[in-house]
């Protein structure tokens, strides 16, 4: 039998608020949903809880995925409209001490790493702007001496004036360094659990990400720190997805519950190959991917719905009116994939190699604007 | 008899303004800005980019022979808003501005008091203030007295498409105020924005119930047509239908003719 949902305000942190719940309970509850209890949730207007949720994971849900899809066409429309968010990445470092069985960047896989300086730096991101760019996400493996706070902080403040959006991707840091760099302009953090479940060590072997209560504690100091958007996600293949985004759902519930002015992004990182050869425990197909994304629309409808390149052309193409609110274009996921040094190793491959002004081509033949600007520095 | 809508020193001859975020793209907002006949179009600080591609909505707007009101979507409190108001004035060269100020992301709904603050700041500098608000008729006579040229309070929550959710709030907002009351957020269909105006409203502001209509260009003509239906309902001063209805009899005061 599942727990009633203790309210967040109560616990300290979410690490303590997910020990609420046991993963093999969580596991079992999704399995047992019926048919009955999907059409229930869908059918309900208030406010969905992670509870709901459940119902909109499971494999009862499949069989009413068409109707997910409309539903969900329906409701982002309503809050975002006809547009989709464009955002590009920018790799600054390689160098990781972690090492992580499923990605590129481990620190065992004897590639080349570089950390580029802020004249490197800056060079791409000049490349970025003239492709139309004004959201930009900063992207680094975790290195605390090398690709702290300062190098962060100095990156920040270059790009400040060049784009009108900066979020990061780095390591975890704490409260005062989050609050230090949304001083210096930083509007959004991303930050993945990659996996809730009992096996995280097995992938986390070695290095600060082997620490899973620091790290499931992030986002707490994010939302102390007032950044504006937190971003959440797990690995996809590592473990039973529709748990794994079970949990990631009820952080996600915890945290809006917790830190109300804050608002929420979900990417969905489906695993593919990367150096150190991976073997992912399960490959979601395409229909368990959109599935999850209108699961999470229909469980939280102002939700970011974030797309990245890893995803193919013709997944992209007819997924981007069924829920999801953003997308990146052009990507290189290696640091000075740009312009600086192009051929170095990428921590993922790219499915979609279309430019930026290709995208926003195909967003138009499909009735939506590609949409570059939608904040302003000056509100940082 | 012209019926004309002042605010500030500006005169309108259309009752509808509209949001123009949203839309599946630029060629279609401005079809729709078009044929709606609106003379007043408010556009997110956020959204333009003054370093000026061809593609951005300001340049597309700026051609079109249209009012354009400035809003301040996304600043969370009223020092933020004070700032996206200043940029705004000084990018569009208007004095009016759409004061927003949602601290929460979830439902955009304004903050009273923040609003407030930043209307009593604006109004020192000189700007014409229309600040979106809640439904709350002490707040807007607190608005009228810091300075608005005019009070938008919603009808229901922004993209809900739920019509007037507060008319109760509203009819009295409407009732008590001296300046104009232009009722913005929520309403979802033509007959949405015709009651509006049959209850008083001066104007009505729209955008999601066009942008993301199937045929937003036909959609902002219908708006258009009720928002002009619903005026001359107003206007003509028709009582509603009443609850009050006539007794045959009258067995309260007979006694008075009975002697």
């Amino acid at each position: 039998m599942l727990p009633s949902l203790p309210n967040p305000r109560s616990f300290d942190s979410f690490a303590s608020y997910k020990e609420q719940f046991i993963w093999e309970e969580i596991q079992e509850a999704i399995s047992k949903q019926t048919s009955a209890d999907v059409t229930r949730v869908l059918q309900k207007t208030t406010r969905k809880t992670p509870l709901d949720f459940l119902a909109l994971l499971s494999p009862a849900a499949e069989p009413q995925l068409e109707t997910m899809a409309r539903l969900s066409q329906q409701s982002t429309q309503k809050h975002f409209g006809k547009t989709i968010q464009m955002y590009i990445p920018l790799y600054l470092s390689n160098v990781c001490s972690n090492s992580c069985t499923y990605c590129g960047f481990s620190r065992e896989n004897k590639i080349t790493r570089r950390i580029l300086t802020q004249e490197e730096i800056l060079q791409e991101a000049k490349y970025i702007k003239k492709l139309g760019f004004n959201h930009i996400l900063l992207v680094t493996g975790e290195s605390k001496n090398k690709v702290g706070l300062a190098y962060l902080q100095e990156a920040v403040s270059m790009l400040r004036p060049l784009f009108s959006n900066i979020s990061l991707e780095v390591q975890p840091l704490t409260t005062e360094e989050y609050i230090a760099l949304k001083e210096a302009g930083v509007y959004g953090v991303y930050i993945y659990q990659e996996t809730y479940g009992p096996n995280y060590s097995k992938f986390h072997i070695q290095g600060k990400k082997a620490d899973y209560t620091y790290r499931i504690e992030t986002p707490d100091r994010l939302g102390k720190a007032k950044i504006n958007r937190i971003g959440l996600a797990c690995l996809l293949g590592l473990d039973d997805w529709r748990v794994d985004s079970w949990f990631t759902g009820l952080h996600l519930y915890y945290l809006e519950q917790k830190y109300w002015q804050t608002s929420f992004s979900i990417s969905f990182p489906r695993i593919r190959e990367a150096a150190g050869g991976f073997k992912p425990h399960v490959i979601l197909s395409d229909a368990n991917l959109l599935h999850l994304i209108c699961a999470y629309r229909l469980f939280n409808a102002t939700l970011e719905l974030s797309l990245s390149t890893r995803e193919s052309p013709y997944f992209r193409d007819h997924v981007c009116s069924l829920g999801i609110t953003s997308f990146s274009a052009g990507s290189k996921t290696n640091p000075g994939g740009y312009v600086v040094a192009p051929a170095s190793l990428e921590q993922f491959a790219i499915s979609d190699e279309r430019t930026p002004q290709e995208i926003a081509s195909m967003l138009a033949l499909k009735g939506y604007e590609a949409v570059w600007k939608n904040w302003d520095s000056l509100y940082n | 008899m012209k019926d004309s809508l002042q605010i500030a020193n500006t005169t309108f001859e259309s009752r509808l303004f509209l949001g123009t975020g949203k839309f599946p793209s630029q060629q279609v907002m401005q079809q729709a800005v078009i044929e709606s006949k609106t003379q007043l179009v408010t556009l997110a600080m956020r959204r333009i980019d003054l370093q000026a591609n061809q593609d951005d909505i300001y340049q597309t707007l700026k051609k079109m022979d249209i009012g354009l009101l400035p809003n301040t979507s996304g600043a969370k409190n009223a020092k933020e808003a004070v700032l996206a108001a200043e940029l705004g004035r000084e990018a569009l060269e208007t004095n009016m501005v759409k004061l927003e100020i949602h601290p929460d992301q979830r439902y955009l709904l304004p903050d009273n008091y923040e609003t407030l603050v930043a209307t009593e700041i604006l109004a020192k500098k000189g700007f014409h203030i229309l600040p979106y608000i809640q439904a709350d008729p002490v707040v807007c006579k607190q608005l009228e007295d810091n300075g608005a040229s005019a009070v938008m309070p919603l009808g229901a929550p922004i993209g809900s498409n739920q019509g007037l959710t507060t008319k109760s709030m509203l009819e009295i907002i409407i009732a008590e105020s001296n300046i104009p009351v232009v009722i913005d957020a929520g309403l979802g269909l033509p007959s949405h924005a015709a009651e509006a105006m049959e209850i008083g409203a001066d104007a009505v502001l729209v955008n999601t119930a066009i942008a993301i209509a199937k045929d937003p260009i036909a959609m902002a003509k219908a708006f258009d047509y009720a928002v002009q239906a619903g005026r001359l309902a107003f206007l003509s001063k028709t009582e509603s239908v009443s609850t009050i209805t006539a007794q045959a009899s009258s067995p309260l005061t007979n006694f008075l003719h009975t002697s």
